[in-house]
């Protein structure tokens, strides 16, 4: 054929591709994490916007560094330092200082990721090791909370609901209202329900995420709760708080749910929906701490590998379970 | 109406690119100057041919014979002279013998194909009806191109054909072969199918078509409305939908268990084309000389169905569709999930050639970036409709770790594409398992692949 001169190119099948790229998926959940980032801005102001600036800087710098040092392929281009750098900075308390703000955008990255072996091969949630860190070297910085925008509290300091149901302070708390919205004390990203609830369900609906993690997590919180809350008498509304406050929505939506440490198979995601409930509420009741979604995910995040290893599915025709017959 | 539309667990939407061509109705190609007969058209052994350069031959005339059971004859499909036998590629890169016939363009028939009196047709039993079929050398023209009559043998031990499945879904992006043939020959079809159901002693048969052709569904639900045996259902629009063992779980709910044939539970499944092929071979006596082809690919400046002679080199098809546009990098035999990219234009259309598609430098299926990391997103996982996990096993090939490769059932894989299709990383999943599959299997028995797996 007159219109072939060079030899025609042969691959194996399939020859189709879908053109989602991890490129486009990092937009995506950036696009998500638009509206707790904003009420974050709105309740905290525009320090809130500066520490986001600060750290998804660090993050990139340390990406690009690491890459560089190590004589590896600059990856900045598929936008998951950004990410790192952004989640990171929802879950730091808005009056952080900034350098501590940066700082932690490198270790998320450099610890976090890089010293794995970059995208991929990490074990841990590489935002929430920056927390980790970030709350190991600079506790007081990390738990100094400021007042939300229209609070009827003339400190600047001030518990947050965490804390005051930590020390059974049921009726002090905020009002439901004031918690869905996000109008209460706690971390830059953490404190908006109905933010984080809407780029949440909108991962679910791009099926970003699975709906398992983040059901399985918030089904066995509100279950445990509702048991201690009902043992030790602080009413109805005790598994509501519990729920909307602290990092547990950010963390089941936006941190549980990150690709790479959590478990690929359906039945790992429950599991490790499970986990991550019983974990989170054995650290708010019975831990030293006030919040434990961190330290939950990251705690399950080692166990990733052996969920998948035990919840390997049936495959098609396989024994166990028959297909119904017609 | 509304419809149950019916499916299986897994799998993956696919852009589908049928738009071009369904409502084109089927045009016939010329009849090629020359005719390439390949000797090896079907799983199983080469036929053997039985003419000799110079020979007189006429259209219809057997020119190979099958050997062995799991083996067809061929025909010619023109009538002319015997110029060459010799090697040649087929679309899937193999050199096949191939029997060279020069059209003379009388298009005389050895016996013209005439409809056979009703009452014989009606007297036939099931033995004659399968010796019609392996005479006329149907095969399997879904593109897995089994020879039909083998999977017609009685069943041993006590295994019944309970349904037989007519296959109406092709579910490959661009290819509307069968689609237009439902629309153009439902009759047939569905003749087909009640000789297919009569040969096997059957009771039920389902002639499944996926939603993005509800007309030919709509279509064989009326033709079907007084026929008691026959059901006409639609299945959602999903790939890999038209493959053997998900159609079989979305209309049965049955699976097939790994290695397994449909036989084990009790069922039967054929393509459309193959069903309208086995209605000329009992009504008519006609042998399979031609086939619809579709002509596609953002190359060809006007897509085409073809009905086309078997033996016809693609380059004769493309240049009767009206040319290509730009310069030609690459051509798929069969859809882009699973054909056979081909390295020369003169090859010749087979019976299981559904399409040809044709891409210029502008087509974004070449578009080939280079793979990034895993990022366990699990798409793969969520997509493969054998539930493996595309994952780990591509993380096992790349380690050669054989024995993990094997646990985790590589050899269930049908090669569907579906896992490297949704890839955000872009990762060539297909192409890891593909070869732990072959070191894996060539270990495991005597180095023979499985053709059932195929
Ligand atoms: S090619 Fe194999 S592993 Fe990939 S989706 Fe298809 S069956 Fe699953
Ligand atoms: S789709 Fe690609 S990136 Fe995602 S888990 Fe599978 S192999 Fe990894």
């Amino acid at each position: 054929m007159e219109n072939i001169t060079k030899p025609l190119i042969l691959s194996s099948s399939p020859h189709f591709h879908s053109r989602y790229t991890t490129e486009q998926a990092m937009k995506e959940v950036a696009l998500a994490c638009l509206p707790a980032a904003a009420a974050g801005i709105w309740f905290f102001g525009l320090q809130a916007l500066f520490v986001m600036i600060l750290c998804i800087a660090g993050a990139l710098a340390a990406e690009y560094l690491c890459r560089r040092i190590m004589s590896k392929p600059v990856t900045l281009k598929d936008g998951s330092a950004i990410i790192t750098g952004l989640l990171l900075a929802l879950c730091l308390p808005p009056a952080v200082p900034l350098w501590i703000a940066f700082l932690g955008g490198a270790f998320a990255i450099i610890i976090g990721k890089q010293v794995f072996g970059g995208l991929g091969q990490n074990i841990f949630n590489p935002a929430h090791i920056g927390r980790a860190l970030l709350v190991a070297s600079f506790p007081v910085q990390m738990t100094t909370w400021s007042a939300a925008r229209g609070m009827a509290v003339d400190a600047t300091t001030m518990a947050t609901p965490m804390a005051l149901m930590k020390t059974g302070a049921m009726s002090q708390l905020p009002s439901l209202g004031q918690v869905i919205i996000g109008q209460v004390g706690g971390c830059i990203g953490e404190t908006s329900v109905i933010a984080i609830l809407l780029g949440g369900l909108f991962l679910i609906f791009r099926r970003h995420v699975d709906w398992r993690i983040p059901t399985a997590y918030l089904g066995t919180v509100l279950v445990l709760t509702t048991v201690f809350g009902t043992v030790k008498g602080y009413g109805m509304m005790y598994p509501v708080y519990q729920l909307s406050s602290g990092g547990l929505m950010l963390g089941a939506f936006f941190m549980a749910t990150d690709w790479v440490t959590s478990p690929v198979t359906k039945k790992g995601r429950l599991v490790f929906g499970l986990g991550l409930g019983i974990l989170t509420c054995l650290i708010r009741f019975f831990g030293g701490l006030a919040e434990g979604v961190c330290y939950s995910i990251l705690l399950m995040n080692i166990l990733t590998p052996m969920i998948d290893r035990y919840t390997k599915g049936r495959i098609y025709g396989g024994s166990g379970k028959e297909g119904k017959p017609a | 109406m509304k419809y149950e539309r019916k499916t299986f667990p897994g799998g993956t939407h696919i852009i589908d690119y049928k738009g071009f061509t369904n409502s084109l109705e089927t045009v016939a190609a010329e009849a090629p100057a020359r005719a390439y007969i390949p000797m090896s058209m079907h799983i199983g052994a080469p036929s053997r041919p039985l003419v000799e350069i110079g020979e007189e031959v006429k259209m219809g005339q057997k020119v190979a014979e099958s050997q062995g059971f799991v083996s067809v004859p061929a025909h010619a499909s023109v009538s002319g002279k015997v110029v060459a036998i010799h090697r040649m590629p087929i679309p899937n890169g193999r050199m096949v013998d191939t029997v060279v016939i020069e059209n003379d363009f009388r298009d005389e028939w050895l016996t013209p194909p005439r409809a056979l009196p009703k009452s014989d047709v009606e007297a036939m039993d099931g033995a004659a009806i399968q010796a019609k079929v392996l005479a006329a050398g149907v095969v399997g023209m879904g593109g897995a191109t089994f020879p039909s009559h083998v999977k017609y043998v009685t069943p041993q031990d006590g295994k019944k054909v309970e349904i037989i499945i007519l296959n109406g879904i092709e579910c490959e992006p661009f290819l509307t072969a069968d689609h237009r043939l439902m629309l153009e020959q439902p009759e047939k079809i569905i003749a087909g199918l009640k000789y297919l159901l009569r040969m096997m002693n059957c009771q039920r048969g389902v002639i499944a078509i996926e939603e993005n052709k509800m007309d030919a569904f709509e279509l064989m639900i009326k033709l079907t409305e007084n026929e008691p045996q026959i059901e006409t259902v639609v299945c959602m629009e999903k790939y890999p939908q038209g493959s053997e063992k998900q159609l079989i779980n979305a209309i049965t709910g049955r699976e097939v268990p790994p290695g397994g044939l449909p036989i084990e539970v009790g069922v039967l499944v054929n393509n459309v084309a193959t069903a309208a092929a086995i209605a000329d071979a009992v009504e008519w006596e006609r042998p399979l000389i031609d086939r619809i082809v579709t002509l596609n690919g953002n190359a060809i400046k006007k897509p085409m169905n073809f009905r086309v002679r078997i033996g016809t080199l693609y380059e004769d098809l493309i240049a009767q569709s009206g040319g290509v546009i730009g310069e030609t990098v690459k051509i798929i035999s069969g859809g882009p999930m699973m054909g056979f990219a081909v390295y020369s234009t003169a090859i010749p259309v087979m019976k299981g050639t559904s399409g040809i598609l044709v891409f210029n430098e502008e087509s974004h299926v070449l578009k080939r970036e280079t793979e990034g990391p895993c990022v366990r997103c699990a798409r793969c996982v969520d997509a493969c409709p054998m539930r493996l996990e595309p994952t780990t096993l591509m993380k096992a090939a790349k380690k050669s770790d054989w024995a993990r490769a094997k646990e985790y059932d590589i050899t269930s894989c049908m090669e569907c594409g579906s896992c490297s299709y949704v890839c955000p990383s872009l990762i060539p999943l297909v192409q890891y398992i593909r070869l732990a599959k072959q070191y894996v299997m060539s270990k495991d028995g005597n180095g023979a692949v499985n053709p059932f797996l195929m």
